[in-house]
C-alpha cells in the first residue's frame, strides 16, 4: 500500500481537453507524490471533475497523458488500488434497497473478479471498513435511510475496503452538514498520516480543506498554482484573484457549468460506445 | 382444490411452469425495477406478440412453422427488440426512455399488420394475449426447465456485477466491470423469460409479473438480497392462487394472476403505510 518510490502516484503531463471546441482544460501538468494530500480547488465549471475523469480513464484527453504509478492510464489495470468517491448526488439513487454492508461490499467486487464470490475474509474486510468510518451500528440499515453525512461515510468505506494506495474524492462534502464535514476531513487526514495513503480532494470550498491538506492545486481551465500548502496560504489573495477574480468569469460561469453537465452525458455515451 | 392440477399431465405442466415463471419473472424484475427500466418488460412483451403473429402468418404458408410453437419466433423478436432498444437508447442519449415507446408501438403496429394478413384473430391468439392454463405441452415444459436453470445460474454467477452496475454504474465501470456485455446478457435473459412467461400469463400482463411482486417487495425489504426473497415469494403466491382460481372459475390466468398480485400490493401498501419510498 505504502509504495514510497520516486514514481509519483499520479502524473499528469501537458493534458488538454476540449468539448465541442470549447477548451475545458488547457495544458495541465501536475505530479502527486505518494503520501501527499492534495487539495484540488477551483470554481464550479473549472474543469475539476473533467480532470478527475481523465485521471480515472473515463475520458480520454485530446492532448497529453495521465500516468498512475508510472503506468499510462490506458494500460493501467490495477483499479482496486484506486479508490474513488464521487459527488454523491450524481450517481446514487437514494431509494435503492441495499444495506450498508452490501454497498461497502461493492468496493471489493473489482478486486475479487468475475466468476468469483465473496469469501469469509472478504466479509471481514467489509466489516473492518465499516468500523473504520464508525458506521458499525448501521451495517444492516438501508443506505437510503441514512443522513447525507452518514451516506458519505459509507461511500468512503466502500472506497477503502479494497485497501487503495490512492484515494480520489470529488466534492465529497456537498450536502453534508458543517460538523460532519470537519469530522470527515479529520478522518481523511488520519488516513493520510497513519496509513500513508495518497489523497486527492476535489472541492470548490477552499476554506474548510486548507487546514487538512499538505499540497494545493488551483484549477480554472489552466493550473494557476500547484505547491506546498504554506506557499498557497501566503499567496492566497493572489490565487483567489487569479482564479475567481475576472468578473467576466461570472458570466461564463453558468455557461461553463452547463457544458460541464453535457460532459457527464457525453462521457456516458462514450463508454456505451466502447 | 389444487389436487386437480396433479391429476392431469397438462395441468401439472402448467402448474410447474407457473411456479418457475413465478420465480424467474420477479427474479429478473428486481434488476429492471431498480434500474428504472420497468417499462422495458412492456415493450418486449409487445414485440413478442409481433413475433408470434409473424410465426402464425408463416404457418399458413410454410408447413415447418405450422408445427412450431409460435412462442419461439416471439422470443427471437423479443431478443432483437431488446437489442434495438439498446441502440435507440444510444441514439437518443439525452432522452433514453424514448426508446421504449418507439419499440412498443413499432411492435404493436407490425403485429397488427401480421394479424390482419393472417386473417385476423383466432382462439390461439386470444390465449397468447391473456394466457392459458392449458398451453403448456411436454416440450415447452422442458424448455422452461432448462431456461430456468440457465437464467438462475447466470444471475447467481454475475450477481455482484449486476448489483454494482444497477446501484452505481460509474463506480462499477471504474472498478473494471464489463458493462456492455453484462447489460446485453441481461436483456437477452429478460427477452427469453418474457417469451416463456407469456404462455401462462399472456403478453398483455407478463410485465406485471416482472414488476408488481418487486413493487410489493420494495415496501418490505431491508437490503438487496431480501428484495429478491420477497419478490419471488409474492410472485409465487400470485401465480399459484391465480392459476388455481383461473381453472376453477374458468377465467384467463393472466387476469387472475395479476389481480392476485394487485391485492398483495394493496395489502403491503396498507401494512407499510408509514414509510415512503
Amino acid at each position: 500500500m505504502n509504495t514510497h518510490t520516486n514514481t509519483p502516484a499520479v502524473e499528469i503531463e501537458n493534458l488538454s481537453f476540449a468539448y465541442r471546441n470549447q477548451n475545458v482544460l488547457e495544458d495541465i501538468s501536475l505530479k502527486v507524490p505518494h503520501g501527499s494530500f492534495l487539495g484540488l480547488v477551483g470554481p464550479n465549471g473549472s474543469g475539476k471533475s473533467t480532470l478527475i475523469k481523465c485521471v480515472l480513464g473515463l475520458l480520454t484527453p485530446d492532448k497529453g497523458e495521465v500516468k498512475l504509478n508510472g503506468v499510462p492510464v490506458k494500460k493501467f489495470d490495477k483499479w482496486s488500488e484506486i479508490g474513488f468517491v464521487s459527488q454523491k448526488a450524481n450517481s446514487f439513487n437514494s431509494g435503492f434497497p441495499a444495506t450498508v454492508f452490501e454497498v461497502v461490499s461493492m468496493g471489493l467486487y473489482g478486486k475479487v473478479g468475475l466468476f468469483r464470490f465473496l469469501r469469509k475474509q472478504h466479509k471481514e474486510k467489509v466489516r473492518e471498513a465499516i468500523a473504520q468510518v464508525g458506521m458499525e451500528k448501521y451495517a444492516q440499515a438501508n443506505i437510503g435511510q441514512l443522513s447525507g453525512g452518514q451516506q458519505q461515510r459509507v461511500f468512503i468505506a466502500r472506497a477503502l475496503v479494497s485497501d487503495p494506495a490512492i484515494l480520489i474524492l470529488d466534492e465529497p462534502t456537498v450536502g453534508v452538514d458543517a460538523k460532519s464535514v470537519n469530522n470527515f476531513y479529520t478522518m481523511l487526514r488520519e488516513l493520510n498520516n497513519e496509513k500513508g495513503m495518497t489523497l486527492i480532494l476535489v472541492t470548490h470550498d477552499i476554506g474548510a480543506m486548507s487546514e487538512y491538506v499538505t499540497d494545493v492545486a488551483c484549477l480554472n481551465k489552466c493550473l494557476h498554482f500547484h505547491g506546498d500548502k504554506q506557499v498557497f496560504e501566503d499567496n492566497k489573495e493572489e490565487m483567489m484573484t487569479a482564479m475567481y477574480g475576472h468578473e467576466v468569469n461570472l458570466l461564463e460561469h453558468n455557461h461553463d457549468h452547463g457544458h460541464h453537465h453535457h460532459h457527464h452525458d457525453h462521457d456516458d455515451a462514450g463508454r456505451e460506445q466502447a | 382444490m389444487i389436487d386437480v392440477f396433479f391429476q392431469y399431465d397438462f395441468l401439472r405442466y402448467s402448474l410447474f411452469t407457473g411456479l418457475m415463471i413465478g420465480f424467474l419473472a420477479p427474479f429478473l424484475g428486481v434488476f429492471l425495477v431498480v434500474r428504472r427500466l420497468s417499462l422495458m418488460a412492456d415493450a418486449l412483451s409487445h414485440i413478442t406478440l409481433t413475433g408470434i403473429a409473424f410465426s402464425m402468418l408463416l404457418g399458413r404458408h410454410v408447413t415447418f412453422f405450422t408445427a412450431l410453437n409460435p412462442v419461439y419466433m416471439g422470443m427471437v423478436f423479443s431478443v432483437a427488440g431488446s437489442l434495438l432498444i439498446e441502440r435507440l437508447r444510444f441514439v437518443y442519449r439525452f432522452y433514453k426512455e424514448l426508446a421504449i415507446p418507439i419499440i412498443l408501438s413499432a411492435g404493436i403496429g407490425l403485429g397488427v399488420v401480421f394479424i390482419s394478413l393472417a386473417d385476423g384473430f383466432n382462439n390461439d391468439l386470444f390465449n397468447y394475449l391473456f394466457g392459458s392454463v392449458v398451453a403448456i405441452n411436454q416440450t415447452d415444459f422442458y424448455v422452461v426447465v432448462s431456461l430456468t436453470a440457465v437464467v438462475t445460474g447466470l444471475i447467481i454467477l454475475f450477481y455482484k456485477e449486476l448489483f454494482f452496475l444497477s446501484f452505481d454504474e460509474e463506480q462499477a465501470v471504474i472498478a473494471g466491470i464489463p458493462k456492455m456485455p453484462l447489460h446485453f446478457l441481461f436483456m437477452v435473459m429478460v427477452a427469453l423469460v418474457i417469451g416463456i412467461s407469456m404462455q401462462i400469463v399472456g403478453i398483455l400482463l407478463v410485465s406485471a409479473l416482472m414488476t408488481l411482486p418487486v413493487a410489493c417487495a420494495m415496501r418490505l425489504a431491508r437490503g438487496f438480497k431480501q428484495l429478491f426473497f420477497y419478490a419471488v415469494l409474492f410472485g409465487e403466491i400470485s401465480v399459484v392462487t391465480g392459476l388455481v382460481s383461473a381453472f376453477h372459475l374458468d377465467l384467463a390466468p393472466g387476469g387472475t394472476i395479476v389481480m392476485a398480485n394487485i391485492l398483495l400490493l394493496i395489502g403491503t401498501i396498507i401494512l407499510t403505510k408509514k414509510q415512503s419510498l
